[in-house]
């Protein structure tokens, strides 16, 4: 089971981003929730077409609290969860693993730090995660962050922030985050990661 | 003929507004003095300018997600709190101005206030609560997220750590942010990351004996900072050093 949390909705717009990154016109501005759930859309399509099962923490822009997107993922019992975001600011593909310590599992793990056990597989997520983007030809970021719905996953998690693709002065975007085309690779590339993933986690 | 009871009428009114006249009077005196005594109660020395001193800044960058340290000649006060306040200052000047690499409009108004304090528990600082900052052991030579090089994902090597005890005379530096500078700092995952990451880590060059930090806006706590960065934690500023 793979786990997409396509980040805010609903009541919780998210960044604005403003055009050409988005969609509508220079001038005007859309919201983060916009973008996390058509790739995280465009993404199940992938997964499930290969056989992957998927949960989602929503369909639709509707408001989910952040507890809940992490009761989800740990309901599932996941393999592998992303939490998709969207940026206007840097470049390429941001990957964040969480940056609470590492620990051994506990019969009892404190909510806000459940991640702690699983926290090296995250990295290990992250690294194939990588290897894939750059594969695809995309520029990848790495980082560690507390964010709270993924500090509470016991689950393999990794936040992707999705950002304008630029040049290589870092500044002029060649590909904005409505780019058809820019969303299928990134898809892709995620997808043939969680492929990855999944078959070596089969692997005794 | 004016008839009586106008006259009285009229006498009465001007007596009245006589009378109102000189209540008025008498309070604008009252508020005065309350002025004068407040103007005396005031700290009358004079600010005294602080010999320029070197501080290192670590800097964010949003194009490629690194913290690049640089020294900036800077008159900074001896007291902690306010050396802490200074260089925070002149960091987020950095971000305000037109060709910043990491924009965050606000400047340095944008620290209330830093406060000092000791660590209150040893073990407070190793429980469940406390967070990296960030590690910079992600990316390649320089501080700060970076980008991996192909062929060295190292990501799997991170061995689990236990958080290291504080040093005695540890101190957690409690960084009061505006209202204004969370409303208008950019969302997003990274843009949030390095700004908290840069305040760690602009804490720790600077001031050593810091080794963990919380933030506040406008004295209170907040969940995050834009949207994504979670400012419920306490921050340890040895993750955000800058890798040797």
């Amino acid at each position: 089971v793979v786990v997409l949390d396509a980040a805010h909705g609903g009541d919780d717009p998210g960044a604005r981003i403003k055009g050409p990154a988005g969609h509508g016109p220079e001038g005007q501005s859309q919201a983060e929730k916009t973008f996390t759930l058509a790739l995280s859309v465009r993404l199940r399509s992938l997964l499930t077409a290969r056989g992957i099962q998927v949960v989602t923490t929503r369909e639709s822009d509707t408001t989910v609290d952040l507890n809940r997107r992490a009761e989800v993922a740990n309901h599932a019992n996941a393999r592998a969860c992303l939490s998709l975001h969207a940026a206007e600011s840097g470049s390429g593909i941001h990957l964040f693993v969480s940056s609470v310590a590492p620990a051994e599992p506990e019969r009892f793990a404190a909510w806000k730090t459940a991640q702690a056990t699983s926290v090296t597989r995250s990295l290990a997520l992250a690294g194939m995660l990588n290897s894939a983007l750059l594969h695809a030809g995309l520029a990848v970021t790495l980082g560690r962050t507390a964010l709270p719905a993924v500090d509470s996953m016991t689950c393999p998690a990794v936040a992707v922030e999705m950002a304008p693709e630029r040049g290589p002065d870092k500044k002029m975007v060649t590909a904005g985050l409505g780019n058809a085309d820019y969303q299928a690779r990134v898809a892709g590339a995620l997808a043939a990661a969680l492929l990855e993933w999944q078959s070596e986690a089969r692997q005794p | 003929v004016i008839p009586r009871y106008q006259t009285v009428v009229f006498s009465v009114l001007l007596v009245v507004s006589i009378v109102m006249g000189v209540v008025l009077w008498q309070l604008r005196e009252r508020a005065h003095q309350r002025l004068l005594a407040g103007e005396e109660s005031t700290p009358t020395q004079a600010p005294e300018v602080a010999p320029a001193e070197n501080a290192t800044l670590l800097v964010a960058n949003d194009s490629d997600g690194s913290l690049l340290a640089q020294v900036q000649s800077l008159p900074l006060p001896q007291d902690p709190g306010a050396r802490a306040r200074v260089v925070l200052g002149k960091l987020l000047d950095l971000y305000a101005a037109p060709d910043a690499n990491h924009p965050v409009p606000g400047g340095a108004a944008s620290i209330a206030q830093v406060f000092l304090l000791p660590v209150p528990d040893q073990n407070a600082a190793s429980n469940s609560s406390t967070f990296a900052a960030g590690r910079p052991t992600l990316g390649n030579s320089k501080t700060g997220l970076g980008h991996p090089r192909p062929g060295e994902p190292d990501l799997a090597t991170t061995e689990p750590r236990e958080p290291s005890p504080q040093p005695p005379g540890s101190q957690l530096a409690v960084v009061n942010l505006t209202g204004a500078f969370a409303a208008n700092h950019p969302s997003g995952l990274e843009t949030e990351t390095l700004t908290v990451l840069s305040i760690c880590g602009t804490l720790r060059a600077n001031l050593p004996s810091v080794t963990q930090v919380r933030f506040l806006v406008d004295g209170q706590q907040r969940a995050t900072l834009a949207g994504h960065a979670d400012l419920t934690r306490i921050y340890l500023t040895a993750d955000a050093a800058p890798q040797q």
